[in-house]
């Protein structure tokens, strides 16, 4: 189910600009990766071409390689809806779709492939609000529209539709920066359950939060405005936040930069 | 909530607002009337504005009530004097000195099948436009396009009309035999021929009449989508034509209906393209070929100039009518914009 993820020189675009420069990271399956580093490193656009959506925007793209178990993602022959279907994303702002209801939002990435038999959505469903946690609150109001549960509620419906298609890696932008403590804790809860299914990547500005989900952190960070984002340092979590190799990396994090 | 600019006819807004602004303030008094020290002169200011809205809101009700009044009184004599049952009656005879008789029965279905078929044909083309402007041409071809729109909405009815009659007509024609040949088994293309001014002829230059509208509003409807939701389905796996199908077009809906409903609205009104382009009969058919097809706004235009008393007042009378149906299919759009409003309300 999880998968492992290898980027080695990936490096993207934004027209002319340079977002980011050189990125090699083994992300390993099962595992929570966090990357960590100051507004502006790119830790968004690295996140975003690894399930190829930065080349969404017009006039970006993304240079490197980068294979999901030795599958070449940027292939030339690759459907890049294949790429997304198996690399399911949740975004900083919790984005159900406003017209759906609970229901239709979770099983829309199912209905996406094809599956229209009620039974098999039915428990398709279920099985990811209980995932994300969500099943108790809302199983008697499957059918209202799921952009009226509250921002954390919503975040965790996001999540179940995520996961509802059975991803091998699901990446999280700060999925919890629109979310109040408690809801954070939430969802902290869980991705440390999700760990034992999928590969999670998530991008984070909450040092502790880092600390207290991942098993690896990626440091990223930017010479000076106008320069590509780099990685600094990638390391196992405790290291990182203990005994970090690279100076940098310990100024950030003891709050001394960004 | 960001709710489509269109989702409420533009034109009514000006009005409410004018009306309702007076009551709105009355009881709690202007902003910041409780706490600080407001100078006498934004009280001054206040007032004058308030009493200039209503003042505002007042003509517009005074103009529209004495205009309602004209018209009822010009309709009424002649709907006293009329022989035939006005609603079932489907010859159009008013001038008659001593028999008018007139009904508005081939006018009004014949407006209403002229509007609907236009709007059948345009709103695929105006959508599929709108979608491309949007989502799929590159940036300057979309701008070009835009402009070629905008170009078309600037061209006066007359000339829709005239290049209908005299140069349009003729591939309707050719358009015609071909669908009478292959389809002549359904009524609708039943008609063998000659082919002149029909049903089909007039729709069709309606249909080019009200694209631009239709494409701009749809168009605009589009842009409105959150990119967050566009996102949300392509990171799902969804290709461009599903993502517009999960996120897009049901987004889009309320604004889309309201669009196609003003397109309506423009082609139910629309007076002299048609009073070029359709047969100008007295006879309500469903066969869109043959040389037919009439409507109210046309029927008015070809007849004013030289109508009796009466026939003014049966005209006036048939213009009423008109109004009312346009009054219902609004009424109907705002409903179906509402209902689903209330789905995406309790959503942001
Ligand atoms: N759509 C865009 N168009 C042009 N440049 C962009 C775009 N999005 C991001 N950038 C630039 O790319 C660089 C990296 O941005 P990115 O969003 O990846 O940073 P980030 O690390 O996620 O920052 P944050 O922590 O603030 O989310 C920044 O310099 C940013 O200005
Ligand atoms: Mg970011």
């Amino acid at each position: 189910m999880a998968k492992r993820i290898e980027a080695s020189g990936i490096s993207a675009y934004y027209g002319a600009f340079k977002a980011i420069e050189d990125i090699n990271m083994v992300i390993e399956p099962k595992s929570v990766t966090a990357l960590i580093g100051p507004s502006g490193c790119g830790k968004s656009t690295f996140l975003r071409s690894i399930n190829r959506m930065h080349e969404v925007l017009p006039g970006a793209r993304v240079e490197g390689k980068l294979t999901l178990d030795s599958q070449d993602l940027y292939g030339r022959d690759v459907d890049v809806t294949a790429v997304r279907r198996l690399i399911g994303m949740v975004f900083q702002r919790p984005n159900p779709f406003p017209t759906m209801s609970i229901y239709d939002n979770v099983v829309s990435g199912l209905r996406l492939n094809g599956v229209r038999r009620k039974s098999m959505l039915d428990t398709a469903c279920e099985k990811a609000l209980r995932s994300a946690n969500l099943w108790n609150e809302v199983h008697t109001r499957l059918s209202r529209p799921g952009a009226g549960l509250s921002g954390g509620q919503q975040q965790r419906l996001c999540i179940a539709r995520a996961i509802a298609v059975e991803p091998q890696v699901v990446l999280m932008d700060e999925p919890c920066s629109a979310l109040d403590p408690i809801s954070t804790l939430a969802i902290e809860d869980l991705i440390s359950e999700l760990k034992n299914q999928y590969t999670i990547v998530i991008v984070t500005h909450n040092m502790q939060q880092a600390a207290r989900v991942s098993d690896r952190t990626a440091f990223f960070s930017i010479d000076k405005t106008g320069d590509p984002g780099r990685l600094i340092e990638y390391d196992e979590t405790n290291k990182i936040f203990t005994n970090p190799s690279v100076k940098r990396t310990e100024d950030y994090i003891t709050g001394r930069f960004g | 909530m960001s709710q489509s600019p269109i989702a409420g006819p533009a034109e009514t807004a000006p009005v409410t607002a004018g009306l309702a602004a007076p009551t709105d303030l009355g009881p709690t008094g202007p902003l910041g009337g409780g706490g600080g020290l407001p100078s006498r002169r934004r009280f001054g200011r206040e007032s004058l504005f308030r009493w200039f809205t209503t003042a505002s809101g007042a003509v517009v009700l005074v103009v529209i009530v004495a205009i309602a009044i004209f018209l009822i009184a010009k309709a009424v004599p002649a709907l006293r004097a009329d022989k035939a049952n006005f609603l079932t009656y489907k010859d159009w005879f008013p001038d008659d000195p001593t028999n008018p008789k007139f009904g508005i029965a081939a006018l009004a279905l014949g407006t209403v099948e002229a509007s609907v078929l236009a709007l059948l044909l345009a709103v695929p083309v105006a959508l599929g436009i709108a979608l491309c402007l949007t989502h799929y041409a590159h940036r300057r071809v979309a701008s070009a396009l835009g402009f070629v729109i905008d170009l078309l909405a600037a061209v006066p009815s007359i000339v829709f009309g005239l290049w209908g009659r005299d140069y349009f007509y003729k591939p309707v024609q050719d358009f015609s035999a071909w669908l009478h040949r292959y389809f002549g088994w359904i009524p609708l293309f039943g008609s063998g021929g000659p082919y002149g001014k029909s049903v089909l002829l007039g729709s069709a230059v309606l249909a080019i009449m009200i694209l631009p509208i239709i494409t701009s509003l749809s168009s605009e409807v589009f842009r409105q989508t959150p990119k967050m939701n566009e996102e949300a389905a392509l990171a799902l796996g969804a290709t461009k034509w599903e993502m517009i199908r999960m996120a897009v077009l049901p987004y889009g809906r309320p604004g889309l209906i309201a669009s196609v409903m003003l397109g309506l609205g423009r082609a139910l009104g629309e007076t002299i393209a048609l009073a070029l382009t359709l047969g100008a009969t007295y006879t309500f058919s469903i066969d869109l070929i043959e040389n037919g097809g009439n409507s109210i706004a046309a029927n008015i235009a070809n007849k004013f100039g030289e109508a009796s008393e009466t026939g003014r007042g049966a005209l006036i009378a048939s213009g009423l009518v008109l109004f009312a149906i346009t009054l219902v299919v609004n009424m109907i759009a705002r409903l179906i914009v509402y209902r689903r409003r209330e789905f995406i309300g309790s959503a942001a």
